[in-house]
């Protein structure tokens, strides 16, 4: 049915063409993109310095520059003209090789670094090599794969954080949301663990080294925070490693569910965490590419809860395996620690089935169960059969198994790589065990949720269209009914995009939370007592 | 098992639908020659400016019908034998009915204009006019002017469609300002003034008197009245108010006016045949309302009411307190209560009108003069709670009660600036009141203890 040229963005018709700035811009971006391809082709840059603030300087303002031009001259407002003809933001030619681009950067990236040019002994080459200077400044040491990475991550928060801070201009929320993130990302994410690292060795530390540690990345996102090595280096670094270690465990049993309770998942999710940081910057131009169909939803729930069940497991074969078995001289022993885990776990479970039963679906519930009497059976094994390997197989096994499929090709290759092809929130909705406890939380234990305005939907889509973890809002909203949904990580741009008004994000009692009025508001009022009556 | 048929998958007959089937176990079937599954008319302009694809559009997975034994029928119904309760469609299918639902919506208004039925003329209410649309304005290359005649919720809908491809707009308004048959001249000259931030071509006082064809058969130019101006085009929209569509029941014996006439059941003349949405006209109109009222929330309560009756419970169509909302290019509008323009409001009816010194933001509340009872208030670029609005209307406040309470009514998103404060001052020097504004109070919204 439509005739709009959908081939190429370069050379399709408005909405979808460019301008001229825009062209110049794309050829300015590419030239920075070009020197970072020309290093990894190991062409050797005589001022590696200059040469990398040129090209993070081309992308930055070819970036910028495009955008603008984008924006500048509209009035502010929803500026979606155009989405589905784009080539790039609709599945077109443009993006499936984006896609197949950033997913073999991701391959390269996680597996085979020493093609970026990454040196086990000796000078670094190709385009690492590049970011040496910028990485001895920072934290004293060459580069390495994860910092070039952390660098063009952090860069292409901000910049695209600036787009989207120009394209919902008229919106305070988005854009507060969207400084948080960036904000989250410099600071913690890039600056201070460079910093920290700086420390290491140094007397306040005891003389003792801390390990990489990105204070708003908690378990079970970061899910090596456990580990072995990493809970020596906490503790043999004086006070402030034993603070740190404090701080990490608080984080996901004490900040995490008050926060969560208080504002919803959203406060981490969409203000803090650099997964979401990415996919509401970088990611904005693919959230209309998420699957909303009730298979995708059904077999999110699975995936993602299977991802809780197996990060579970995974930490706590892996703390198992270095505690120790005498309590004369540690407290905390195997036997302790899994009996600790099992009891938590009993409570959760046995607090979810006695109070809040009723806003399980059915699948839900024979899936807690199962993967319950799961865990149990596999901790209860192994402590009724003395030792050998923890849950069948080496904790070391599980780690490795984890960190392969989770943290690399789910997180990663899938996760990011194909923003152009499923949407910016794979990983979260999918993938990210964090957001899946967060999301069991926001169900049942918050007091947020999306309002439905009375009466006023009008079914139009642009909601589910735009939710970039796949929600079916209008499925609600045209029912009058709020919006609580596990998943829903509250970046508000239904709100912001719904042409009449009927969404807000707030927090508020939790009861009532959930109207299911079959009768929206505008109708007769007999009638709709008499229909919702249930 | 009794057959229900409805002719119509609109918002009326799918939402009629949905509800009988809630409430029974009856054989269902929709017929519909317009799309093969329901979609929502009002997002039509999204799939033309890309902001969705059409697919979008539709609320109910393709699945659905199946598993809630909803039949669709693509046809178009030419003839309704009422006697032997038989529908005749265009390719001779005979399908019968016990109790039969008409909800087929209406069609775009054509006054008698020479050349209105030009290639290239169109209005903008179905599929096939989106269909078309893409057909004879893609782009500013095959369509290098557009002339949209009628300044209401549709014709802005589609100069902003048309916009949003570069191609200049014409767009005539009949009135001296846009839309002021329903809204105040505040908030009528705000539009009138995010029109031409849009670069729109707008003419005031301008209707149209003809459109010249070319020698094919295609609009080519149209003439303005007033003024004799002729204006070359490539497309015309007609966008001057919807009617009834329902030339097929001519000889069904059905009692029609304007629209299917109906009684407050929904009933028409003839028994086992009921009537819902745009397509209706009630015998006497209820409360303010027109007779005949095209829009999409009293479709969906008329399809509410209609499947209590024919599941038994015989019910009264009666539609609470009035509400609507739209979209102004970047300004949402939504209205509670009734808010009359200037050429339409009663003497007893005071308005008064806030509007930012810089933003395009206003509103405007309307109340009565002796009893300061609130009668109802127009909003555009600030959102309101719905629940709230309606709650106060049913208990008759005050004017003074709602403008210090407005804070709770609030429903802009979390961190826009209020602007509670001017308004209230404004109250205030306006009618010599000294009103302090209230906090907001979750428990006031919320109602609960």
């Amino acid at each position: 049915m439509s005739t709009v040229d959908k081939s190429m963005a370069l050379t399709g018709q408005p909405p979808a063409s460019l301008s001229l700035n825009q062209k110049l811009a794309v050829v300015l971006g590419m030239g920075g993109m070009g020197i970072l391809l020309l290093a990894l082709f190991n062409v050797t840059f005589p001022n590696k310095s200059l040469w990398l603030t040129i090209s993070m300087l081309a992308i930055s303002l070819g970036t910028l520059w495009f955008s603008w031009d984008a924006y500048s001259h509209k009035l502010p407002g929803i500026k979606n003209d155009g989405v589905w003809f784009k080539s790039i933001s609709s599945r077109g030619l443009l993006g499936w090789m984006t896609g197949l681009a950033l997913t073999g950067f991701y391959i390269v990236l996680y597996f085979y670094p020493e093609y970026l040019g990454l040196a086990s002994k000796g000078e670094n080459t190709g385009v690492i090599s590049l970011f040496d200077p910028l990485s001895k400044l920072l934290n004293g040491n060459p580069a390495s794969q994860w910092f070039v990475y952390g660098t063009l991550y952090t860069v292409a928060i901000l910049i695209f954080g600036i787009k989207f801070l120009w394209k919902y201009r008229h919106n305070r929320y988005e854009r507060l949301r969207t400084l948080s993130v960036m904000f989250f990302q410099t600071a913690f994410a890039f600056i201070i663990p460079e910093l920290m690292a700086r420390l290491n060795g140094h007397k306040i530390l005891d003389g003792g080294s801390l390990p990489y540690y990105d204070l708003k990345s908690i378990w079970p996102l970061n899910y090596y925070n456990f580990e072995g090595y990493r809970i020596k280096m906490f503790l043999s670094s004086g006070n402030i490693g034993f603070a740190l270690l404090i701080f990490a465990i608080a984080s996901v049993f004490i900040i995490t569910p008050y926060l969560t309770y208080k504002y919803g998942k959203r406060w981490y999710c969409s203000w803090v965490c650099g997964c979401g940081g990415l996919a509401e910057t970088a990611g904005d131009a693919f959230r209309q590419l998420s699957d909303k169909s009730v298979k995708a939803w059904k077999i999110e729930r699975w995936v993602v809860h299977s991802v809780v069940v197996f990060v579970t497991l995974m930490t706590t074969a892996v703390i198992y395996s270095y505690l120790g078995k005498d309590t004369s001289k540690y407290w905390l022993t195997k036997s302790t620690f899994l009996i600790g885990v099992a009891s938590f776990l009993t409570l959760v479970f046995g607090w979810i089935m006695i109070f809040k039963r009723k806003q399980l679906q059915k699948d839900a519930q024979y899936g807690a169960i199962g993967y319950f009497v799961i865990i149990m059976a596999l901790i209860g094994f192994h402590f009724f059969s003395g030792d050998g390997y923890v849950f069948l197989f080496k904790s070391e096994t599980l780690r490795k198994t984890y960190s392969f499929l989770i943290g690399s090709i789910f997180s990663g290759v899938i996760g990011t790589g194909f923003y152009p092809i499923f949407g910016s929130r794979v990983w979260c909705r999918f993938g990210c065990p964090m957001a899946a406890i967060m999301g069991i939380q926001q169900k049942l234990f918050s007091r947020f949720r999306i309002t439905t305005n009375g009466g006023q939907c009008i079914s139009c889509g642009n909601c589910s269209t735009y939710c970039e973890m796949g929600i079916d809002v209008r499925a609600y909203a045209q029912k009058g009914e709020n919006i609580v949904r596990a998943s829903c990580v509250g970046c508000g741009i239904c709100s912001a995009v719904c042409p009449r008004g009927v969404l807000k994000l707030e927090n508020g009692p939790t009861d009532g939370r959930i109207d299911s009025n079959q009768v929206l508001l505008g109708n007769d009022v007999d009638l709709m007592t008499l229909v919702n009556q249930k | 098992m009794e057959h229900i048929v409805i002719i119509g998958n609109g918002i009326a007959g799918v939402t009629a639908a949905r509800h009988i089937r809630k409430l029974s176990d009856k054989r269902i079937t929709i017929i519909s020659a317009e799309s093969e599954y329901f979609f929502s008319r009002t997002a039509l302009m999204y799939v033309y400016m890309g902001h969705m694809k059409f697919e979008h559009t539709q609320p109910y997975e393709k699945g659905f019908w199946k598993k809630n034994r909803i039949d669709l029928l693509k046809g178009f119904v030419t003839k309704i034998d009422a006697e032997n309760q038989i529908l005749i469609t265009t390719d001779q299918k005979e399908i019968q009915y016990d109790q039969l639902i008409i909800a087929t919506g209406s069609k775009p208004n054509k006054f008698g204009w020479p050349g209105q039925d030009l290639e290239g003329v169109q209005g903008l209410y179905s599929k096939q006019d989106l269909e078309s649309m893409e057909e004879f304005a893609p782009n500013n290359k095959v369509c290098k002017r557009a002339v949209v005649v009628g300044g209401g919720l549709i014709g802005i809908e589609m100069v902003e469609m048309l916009r949003t491809r570069n191609i200049p707009v014409t767009f005539l308004v009949r009135e001296n300002s846009f839309w002021n048959g329903v809204l105040p001249k505040g908030d009528s000259q705000m539009i009138n003034e995010h029109i031409l931030e849009h670069h729109v071509d707008l003419r005031l006082n301008a209707s149209l008197d003809k459109i010249v064809s070319d020698e094919n058969g295609r609009a080519k130019s149209i003439i303005i009245k007033e003024t004799g101006e002729e204006i070359p085009c490539n497309f015309v929209g007609l966008t001057a108010g919807v009617t009834p569509n329902i030339d097929f029941l001519k000889d069904s014996g059905i009692e029609t006016g304007k629209g299917v006439k109906v009684n407050r059941f929904l009933e028409t003349n003839i028994k086992n045949i009921y009537a819902i949405g745009d397509c209706t006209e009630q015998h006497e109109a209820i409360g303010n309302r027109k007779s005949v009222e095209a829009v999409w929330y009293t479709g969906r309560m008329m399809g509410e009411t209609v499947a209590q009756t024919i599941c038994g419970n015989r019910m009264e169509y009666k539609p609470g307190h009035w509400f609507n909302s739209a979209k102004f290019f970047d300004i949402e509008y939504q209205t509670y209560g009734w808010v009359f323009s200037e050429r339409r409001k009663a003497e007893n009816e005071i308005h008064f009108h806030w509007r930012h010194p810089k933003e395009k933001i206003c509103i405007t509340l309307a109340f009565d003069a002796a009893s300061q009872t609130f009668l109802g208030i127009n909003t555009l670029g600030i959102r309101m709670r719905h629940e709230i609005f309606d709650r106060w209307l049913s208990s008759n406040k005050t004017i003074d009660f709602v403008i210090e309470h407005l804070v709770d009514a609030n429903f802009d998103p979390e961190f826009y600036k209020h602007y509670e404060k001017e308004i209230i001052a404004n109250y205030n020097s306006t009618f010599g009141k000294s009103i302090q504004p209230k906090k907001k109070s979750l428990k006031r919204i919320f109602q609960f203890n």
